[in-house]
């Protein structure tokens, strides 16, 4: 490795490997790299997990599909509304259940809020990974809060909210949950220009964030990148958009894209997006019918013997669940297709060659979620 | 109906696939499209390359343990067209089941195969890094296979019996939406926590 003479330079020049995790604030949970440094700078890159592996996929082989919908909000525990609503968008095309009107609208409430509230914690926990911190984090979680009261409000859990059932959901909002909800869509635009204002024209964030963890438009794709991290290099790919399940087709709403495909892209399109989804839960909240908020479905549902890949587009990109049904009560293959995991795919060339903080800041614009990435 | 909104019928991916690589297509429906294993990567790129199908993204890769063989099922996504395609390959070896990776034409199955070697037990070959995702390295067998560590002792998950379906009733219930909960016994109990409440 080195042909100095002098000890102290040879010890100096040799690659070492250091450890970052399984417990480390900037894997935001439990994740752990080992990387080789060459001083400061990164020669090579292995992820491990698997810390948080609950056999979900296996253990959803024993348990009917209604059974199946708590796991989901153990996957994804920061977007738990999303997960509850990709799986029982695909079983319902799967066994071919109605859902009424209402419930379709509440569904995309629920699905936005929680995509503030999973965007606010991202944007959040990045910009502390950037060097500001917690304060930002904790201006976020203001609002994050108010939405989880919201949660709690209709279905009496926060985090974990098992809310959406398969034809429906599985409580009708309280009457006074539409008065705080229009309160908080009302105040929600300038806590938005808040958040922005507190980084997004900060020397110290611009110097962190524009032009580290660089991914093209066609690495994203062909690495298969999802969702924020996708649109960040500027590719214009949205499933509401592009395939509009619920109530999507009705609602009017942009998709913002970034430019350079850096982690201030990444940021900016995660900010954007909180914008756009007050605009959809405004619409949605002026249009919602009254009617029932379920159909009822068998205690025993049996799809019939076949296969569907129904997917939802989360906060962090598609959400996809690969059901094949044997005709029983129980799913023959449950397969959560998981964006954490998958937008990882680009992170050991994302991180050679460039030094440990970038890459601390690039895994943290993509958004991980442990317990996404290991099920 | 489980097909997606997007999705493309098998029959007319294989019929293009067919026609440029002779003897690829195994099998076609109207969802999927079956390929013989040891070519699998040949049509992957070649549904990547071609103007009809620009199947640029890789959006999921995992497979499904049939007990005498494995299905590999790949979903691939043409984001300027908008349309999905279903490609499935058929690997008969149950015990050491092994096809090509498809990490030479999208980097987007890098981690998903090593899922799929870690849980199913499938080996691709010329994958750059095949180790266990999950699980450590020693672990004995492959979770997701369904010989693996089924319910002893002749007991079952309870999934088999609901109370009151008699077979006349079944081919209603088969026939989701037209049931209402009043068709239904007020509860399940008797046979442990695997039949708590269910669809209400």
């Amino acid at each position: 490795m080195t042909t100095s003479h002098n000890p102290t330079n040879a010890a100096a020049n040799e690659p070492y490997v250091l450890n970052i995790g399984p417990q480390h604030p900037s894997t935001h949970g439990v994740f752990r790299l080992r990387v080789v440094m060459d001083g400061e700078v990164i020669r090579d890159l292995d992820m491990i997990v698997g810390y948080l592996h609950r056999s979900m996929e296996k253990l959803a082989e024993e348990r009917t599909y209604t059974q199946n919908i708590p796991f989901t909000d153990r996957a994804d525990y920061l977007a738990a509304m999303s997960n509850n609503l990709g799986v029982c968008l695909a079983v319902e095309r799967l066994a071919g259940v109605e859902v009424p009107e209402r419930a379709s609208y509440l569904r995309v409430i629920f699905a936005e809020l929680q995509r503030i509230a999973s965007h606010a914690m991202a944007n959040g926990t990045l910009v502390s990974d950037a060097g500001a911190w917690q304060t930002p984090l904790l201006y976020m979680f203001r609002e994050r809060e108010k939405i989880l009261d919201l949660f709690e409000m209709t279905c009496g859990a926060r985090l974990t909210t098992n809310y959406m059932r398969i034809g429906g959901v599985s409580f009708d909002p309280p009457p006074e949950f539409w008065p705080a909800l229009q309160e908080l869509m009302d105040e929600m635009p300038t806590r938005i220009d808040e958040y922005a204002s507190l980084v997004q024209d900060s020397e110290i964030f611009l110097a962190r964030t524009r032009n580290v963890g660089v991914i093209s438009a066609a690495d994203a794709i062909n690495g298969s990148l999802v969702g924020p991290a996708l649109r960040g290099s500027g590719v214009p790919w949205d499933l509401r958009k592009a395939e509009p399940y619920c109530v999507y087709d009705r609602m009017n709403f942009e998709v913002p894209v970034g430019r350079h495909g850096d982690v201030y892209d990444r940021f900016m399109v995660r900010l954007e997006e909180t914008r756009q989804s007050v605009e959809i839960i405004k619409q949605a909240m002026a249009q919602i019918p009254d009617g029932p908020h379920k159909t009822d479905i068998p205690l025993a549902l049996r799809p019939p013997v076949g296969e569907v890949y129904g997917r939802v587009e989360g906060p962090r990109g598609e959400l996809g669940f690969y059901l094949v049904s044997d005709g029983t009560p129980a799913p023959y293959r449950f397969h959560i297709r998981a964006p954490s995991l998958i937008n990882l795919s680009l992170l050991r060339e994302m991180a050679v060659g460039v030094s440990l903080p970038d890459a601390v800041v690039a895994l943290g614009s993509l958004d991980i979620v442990v317990g996404d990435i290991d099920r | 109906m489980p097909a997606g909104p997007h999705q493309l019928d098998g029959h007319r991916v294989a019929a293009r696939l067919g026609a440029a690589l002779s003897g690829i297509v195994t099998r076609a429906t109207d969802e999927w499209v079956e390929v013989a294993p040891e070519r699998v990567q040949e049509a992957l790129r070649w549904l990547r390359d071609s103007q009809e199908f620009d199947a640029a993204q890789l959006s999921n890769l995992t497979a499904v343990d049939r007990h005498t063989s494995f299905e590999v099922v790949y979903h691939l996504q043409s984001l300027d067209l908008n349309h999905q395609v279903v490609v499935k390959a058929i690997v008969a070896d149950h015990e050491t089941p092994s096809l090509p990776s498809a990490y030479p034409v999208y980097k987007g199955a890098l981690l998903q195969e090593r899922e799929v070697y870690d849980l199913m037990g499938i080996r691709f070959a010329d994958h750059p890094d095949l180790r266990r995702l999950f699980l450590w390295e020693g672990y004995p067998g492959h979770p997701l296979r369904k010989d693996f560590l089924g319910i002893g002792g002749g007991r079952t998950s309870g999934l088999g019996r609901f109370p009151n379906e008699d077979p006349a009733n079944r081919d209603r219930m088969m026939n989701a939406g037209n049931l209402t909960s009043q068709d239904m016994p007020p509860e399940a109990g008797g046979h442990g926590s695997a039949m708590a409440s269910g669809g209400h």
